[in-house]
């Protein structure tokens, strides 16, 4: 087996001042991995930077073997609506409002040449349900959506191409606690089941925990601390870590 | 004084015709590709179609032809002051038979009769950009083009399905070029949609309010997006015209009274009246 | 054979919030658990019992030394080895529950199960065997074990925990509170394990429970630092 996504020493600046630097890491297949730190830890830039979002400065970037910041645009479009997977934090930013449920689902798969009404849209509705949306809202607009039902359908958006690699930026962020849960078991449930590689970057170390297999703590642009989330968090070495640890609030 | 001399040859002045045909030869080198140009004020409001005006005015010469229809009618208020503007700015000659006509220009339908060699016809577009309803970023529309992203023109389509059961966009229905370009054939109906395909007139474009030309050279493959279960149909009103009977022309349905009489006649008013003309 | 092979290992905590205090708990621990065998940790509370126990699981970082479990070192491990143990041959039956809230009993229990493959049906008919072999009441699977009383959510946990057959397991505290009948039916799946040939270490605080199964007590004591 070998690592799915290897980055090396990847630097992003804005003029004089670090957005990121020094990160190196592999994500192999199946891999969860969580980015935390707080605002401005350089987290939000990484996360960019990996997706493609923004040009590093310097580094290199691999997804299965193939040089990514070597890619052309149509290139890598293609691999961000096919292998890859996008999930906002707000959903609105991943969603077309305007668009039907089951057009949102649909889009990748027409991005990538599905022709076939009938099938896309079958295609949707098991998506729907997989996300634990009625089949019976497919023809509605996100807009009448919940800002869960909304994050879920962003989900299926982003899973329906069968991707491997998943980014997620905060994706229980914007959610009431009480939905927050169901979509932390819904995420794990299809990291599982389909054996996706994942980078969510959060400030909750609680999301991180149920989440992620392993963690990178992020201060000041650089990377304090890194390994198996559960030693991470329970075991921090880094001055930084144990200060983020204790300063949770315990209920 | 003539109107002919108070005014440049076709209104608008050299410079404005040479940056137009450039824009023009850029347009048909890159078939159906929207190509920017500095659209000029013309005595018209936006929506006469400025951009068609502006088009024809770069292409007209002294030897042309000139045949205006809005609607497929020769004889509507904008069909009638766009060719009155050159015959006073070009003092060209003006038809209503399509055969004669060596340029056509044109809102809403393409003639009945088919095009030949040699002809141009002139398309007045209100809204170049066939993505806009769906990404109003034009920044993002233009990367799309040019990345050849188009899975969001088939999300409109499947909307259509969603909702209505069928693809019920039945006007400004976006074709594919040369399998490169998603090009908005502008308000024709859709069953003129395959009149576009392999055409051997030459086919301009010309936006004028959103500055856009683009082109269809002859022969030039245009294909209606559409889905393999969900097949484009260049549909039609199910009649025949009440006028001239014929079958196989895109009708207008046309109310008579307030008692719920209606009429289907020929939009393709010189078509229309050729048929009558042969019968009798 | 020996499953687990502990040697020279070392563990401090060094406190950088409180003026870098290094708090040392112990040092020089070297222990062999073999297959079948187990191996209870006796000691005061703080005598670093959890620790070691934390420690085998890759829970804890070791200072020093080497923790070899079923072919890894956990103490040099990758996330992603440590993981693959914990996944495949490794089980932790910890005092505490930790599960994402609204998930029902049944998939909690089977989730070891299903992540390492195993079909869905084959996973939750294990769930429930287990499940009602701990007195679960049926009409509880389909709950989540976060709102169950405290002995409740210690025999899901011990369900969670026999759920795969694993060369090593750690139990903490297993039948602590536990009535007589559950008692002696956690005992039973522990002495299956041991026939089995799992390595076992334990904390057991019932003194009849830990002389029923273990073969060997360790003092803790030994490795004060």
């Amino acid at each position: 087996m070998k690592p799915l996504f290897t980055v090396r020493d990847l630097e992003k600046r804005y003029g004089s001042r670090i957005g990121c630097t020094d990160v190196s890491f592999d994500l192999w297949p199946g891999e969860v991995m969580g980015i935390v730190g707080e605002s401005g830890s350089g987290k939000s830039t990484l996360l960019s930077c990996l997706a493609g979002h923004m040009t590093p400065d310097q580094g290199q970037v691999h997804f299965d073997g193939r040089d990514v910041l070597a890619m052309s645009e149509p290139e890598r479009r293609f691999l961000a609506r096919t292998e890859w997977a996008f999930v906002h934090q707000n959903p609105r930013d991943g969603l077309r409002m305007a668009v039907s449920a089951g057009g949102n689902v649909g889009e990748r798969l027409m991005a990538v040449g599905a022709r076939h009404y009938g099938n896309i849209r079958e295609t949707a509705t098991d998506w729907l349900g997989r996300v634990e949306i009625a089949s019976d809202r497919i023809d509605d607009r996100p807009s009448a959506f919940s800002g869960g039902m909304q994050q879920r359908l962003q989900i299926a958006r982003n899973l329906v191409t069968g991707p491997r690699l998943v980014f997620m930026d905060e994706p229980t962020g914007g959610l009431d606690v009480s939905v927050q849960a169901r979509l932390l078991d819904l995420l794990r449930g299809l990291v599982r089941k389909m054996g996706l590689s994942a980078i969510i970057v959060t400030h909750d170390l609680a999301v991180v925990r149920l989440l992620a297999d392993r963690l990178m703590v992020m201060k000041g642009g650089r990377v304090v601390e890194q390994g198996l989330t559960d030693q991470v968090l329970d075991d921090p070495q880094h001055p930084y870590t144990q200060l983020l640890v204790s300063s949770v609030l315990q209920v | 004084m003539t109107a002919l001399d108070a005014y440049n040859f076709a209104y608008l002045d050299e410079e404005t015709k040479r940056m137009i045909r450039r824009a023009l030869l850029k347009a048909v080198a890159i078939p159906g590709y929207q190509v920017p140009f500095a659209s000029r004020e013309m005595p018209m409001p936006y929506g006469w179609g400025t951009g068609g005006v502006q088009v024809t005015a770069a292409c007209l010469t002294p030897d042309d032809t000139l045949k205006v229809i809005d609607q497929g009618a020769d004889d509507t208020t904008n069909a009638v002051s766009i060719r009155r503007f050159f015959q006073r700015t070009a003092d060209v000659a003006v038809t209503e038979e399509t055969e004669a006509a060596t340029i056509i220009q044109t809102r809403h339908r393409i003639p009945e009769t088919p095009l030949q060699e040699g002809q141009i016809m002139v398309f007045q577009v209100p809204i170049p950009e066939p993505l806009r309803f769906l990404e109003p970023r034009e920044t993002e529309t233009r990367r799309m083009h040019a990345l050849a992203d188009y899975g969001l023109m088939q999300v409109k389509l499947y909307e259509d399905i969603a909702r209505h059961g069928e693809i019920a966009t039945a006007y400004a229905y976006p074709v594919k070029v040369e399998g490169r370009y998603v090009m908005d054939p502008s308000p024709i109906p859709k069953f003129d949609n395959p009149k576009l395909n392999d055409s051997p007139a030459l086919m301009l474009f010309g936006a004028g309010r959103e500055q856009r030309i683009y082109a269809l050279p002859p022969y030039t493959k245009v294909e209606s997006l559409d889905f393999d279960d969900h097949p484009f149909v260049a549909s039609k009103a199910d009649h025949a015209c009440d006028i001239c009977g014929a079958t196989e022309s895109y009708l207008d349905e046309v109310i008579t009274d307030d008692q719920g009489g209606r009429i289907f006649v020929c939009s393709d008013t010189a078509f229309c009246r050729s048929r009558q003309e042969d019968a009798a | 054979m020996n499953v687990i092979e502990i040697s020279n290992v070392s563990k401090t905590f060094t406190l950088h919030n409180q003026g870098a205090a290094v708090i040392p708990v112990m040092s020089d621990v070297s222990l062999s658990v073999a297959a079948g065998e187990c191996v209870g940790l006796l000691g005061a509370s703080g005598a670093g019992k959890s620790t070691l126990m934390r420690l085998l699981w890759g829970n804890y970082l070791a200072a020093s030394g080497q923790i070899v479990i079923a072919g890894t070192d956990v103490a040099k491990a990758e996330p992603r080895e440590i993981l693959a143990l914990r996944r495949d041959r490794m089980a932790y039956v910890s005092q505490f529950l930790r599960v994402v809230p609204r998930v029902p009993t049944l998939d909690v229990v089977a989730e070891p199960l299903l992540v390492t493959g195993t079909p869905e049906d084959q996973a939750l008919d294990a769930a429930r065997a287990l499940l009602t072999r701990l007195r679960i009441p049926e009409r509880l699977w389909s709950l989540s074990p976060t709102t169950f009383s405290g002995g409740e959510q210690q025999r899901v946990n011990i369900a969670r925990g026999f759920i795969r057959q694993v060369p090593v397991m750690l139990l903490d505290e297993p039948t602590a509170s536990l009535d007589a009948t559950n008692r002696e039916t956690v005992l039973s799946l522990i002495e299956e394990a041991k026939a089995r040939g799992t390595a076992i270490v334990g904390i057991f605080h019932d003194e009849a429970a830990r002389d029923r199964v273990c073969d060997r007590m360790i003092e803790m004591e030994r490795f004060a630092a």
